[in-house]
């Protein structure tokens, strides 16, 4: 295999250590670099896009840091990029949090609040954040989901959510029930991002990040199941 | 299809080893918190906490080293708590690889040190551990309140109020901990247990007293916990965390198998 060299975009929000790490594990070969440098971004064979902690402030960062031009066009470039968590909260058009923010638009949907005393239909109190190990539903048969079993189990945590009305649905890719039925995964195109942590789902986790890192978009054939 | 309850073993490490004895047959290096993680994530861990209990200030150093090689090889998610008092000491754990932090005595000492770290890192990431001990008279309403410096220091407050101000604050989980049942191995406080978890809407631990399965189960159940940590039970190999995972399917509770 020719060059592979993974770049995990950093706008100074947090730890990015542990998908780096993940990645090491899973594509010993490959390249992983930590960086926000658009020069490195450009040289990128694939992109991982994460992000935590509240929308308002990631965006924020995003934008300040020049995040934002650097992503839309890698995203453009056609080259796999996978976005995590907030950082794909942060590729949509508009998040509820913090009274409202004004997400990259570079894909299409909208984020919400789960709510306050949330229960589910059997009256179980639902916490949030959704916190812990839920079972994602594959929607597509998409090259990242090889080798993972349906209804997988990885680890959420976000008190928001992707609303599947704001989404073509095509473009889900795995959705979650949590009080609702939520996106889990959108793909478009050269784009899989996802709500859950696959940096922190083990078995399953780590088997979707190796999927990334040799993901060959010359060779894909999405299908709908 | 719904979340998993989660189990959660818990190291205690002072400069670098597991204290409190872990004693696998099969083990390497028993006193190397990675190792025991590791051998708890091929258990089926949900996630792994690690108690600091470094008293010195260069052991510090050899924490933040052991969390970057624990997060570099143990893909579950991983908290630290023990001795988190500034901004600071939370960015230092989480660049170091953990992924949420234990707050303890510095959210009673400064209740706003939890609203500050929850704005800048995000509530997913912090939780605040309570101990409480029961202070209600036999027969008396049941009465708890939170105790600092490992059950030692009372400090007057209510343990359901405080669990409650702490949400408001910004915590995104509580580690609740009853200093009358740790170590006892009698089973969770699990009044307190329901008592909290019915009044906050953000996930509870319950920790302290466990001494078998059953206690588990009951954490859940009855405590309305939305995980449970133990030590002991795991460290001296008396179950595998996956026989307790499956003991506690085998309940009816939700459970990554």
């Amino acid at each position: 295999m020719s060059s592979n060299k993974i770049v995990v975009i950093d706008y100074g929000m947090g730890n990015l250590h542990s998908v780096a790490s993940a990645l090491e594990h899973v594509a010993p070969t490959a390249e992983v670099v930590i960086s926000a440098d658009p020069e490195v971004v450009r040289s990128a064979d694939r992109v991982i896009f994460p992000g935590v902690g509240a929308i308002r402030d990631c965006v924020a960062a995003i934008r300040d840091t020049g995040v934002d031009a650097v992503v839309a066009e890698f995203i453009a470039s056609g080259k796999p990029l996978l976005a995590i968590c907030v950082g794909m909260q942060a590729l949509l058009e508009h998040s509820e949090e913090n009274q409202g923010v004004s997400c990259l638009g570079l894909l299409e949907g909208k984020v919400r609040f789960f709510g306050a005393k949330l229960h589910d239909a059997t009256g179980l109190h639902l916490k949030v954040p959704h916190m812990g190990w839920n079972q994602v539903q594959q929607q597509s048969a998409h090259p990242l989901w090889q080798g993972i079993e349906q209804g997988s189990r990885f680890y959420f945590v976000h008190s928001f959510y992707v609303e599947r009305e704001s989404v073509s649905s095509h473009a889900i890719a795995a959705s979650c029930d949590y009080s609702k039925e939520f996106v889990a995964a959108l793909s478009k195109d050269n784009v899989f991002a996802v709500q859950f942590h696959p940096e922190k789902s083990h078995t399953a986790g780590l088997q979707l990040l190796r999927n990334f890192s040799e993901w060959d978009l010359n060779h894909n054939s999405v299908e709908t199941i | 299809m719904a979340l998993a309850k989660r189990i959660i073993p818990c190291l205690d490490v002072d400069n670098g080893r597991v204290v409190k004895g872990v004693q696998f047959v099969d083990i390497r290096d028993a006193g190397d918190p990675v190792e025991v993680a590791r051998r708890y994530n091929e258990q089926g861990a949900d996630e792994i906490t690690f108690l600091d209990i470094t008293a010195t200030h260069e052991g510090r150093a050899t924490t933040v080293h052991t969390v970057e090689r624990m997060a570099s090889e143990v893909f579950i998610p991983l908290t630290v708590g023990g001795g988190i008092r500034t901004v600071d000491d939370i960015r230092t754990m989480l660049n170091a690889g953990a992924d949420k932090v234990g707050i303890n005595s510095a959210a009673v000492t400064n209740p706003d040190f939890v609203r500050a770290a929850s704005d800048r890192f995000g509530a997913q990431c912090i939780v605040v551990a309570i101990d409480a001990k029961k202070v209600s008279a036999p027969g008396e309403l049941n009465r708890w309140e939170i105790f600092t410096h490992g059950g030692r220091n009372p400090t007057g407050i209510d343990a359901i109020a405080w669990a409650e101000k702490m949400a408001l604050f910004g915590a995104g989980e509580i580690l609740l901990t009853s200093m009358d049942r740790d170590g006892t191995k009698n089973g969770f406080d699990l009044d307190i247990t329901r008592a909290i978890s019915d009044c906050v809407d953000i996930p509870v631990i319950a920790s302290g007293g466990v001494g078998n399965l059953q206690h588990l189960a009951d954490g859940v159940i009855e405590g309305k916990a939305d995980a449970v940590l133990a030590a002991s039970i795991f460290h001296f190999g008396e179950y595998s965390v996956m026989e307790a995972k499956e003991y506690m399917a085998a309940q009816g509770i939700e459970m990554r198998l």
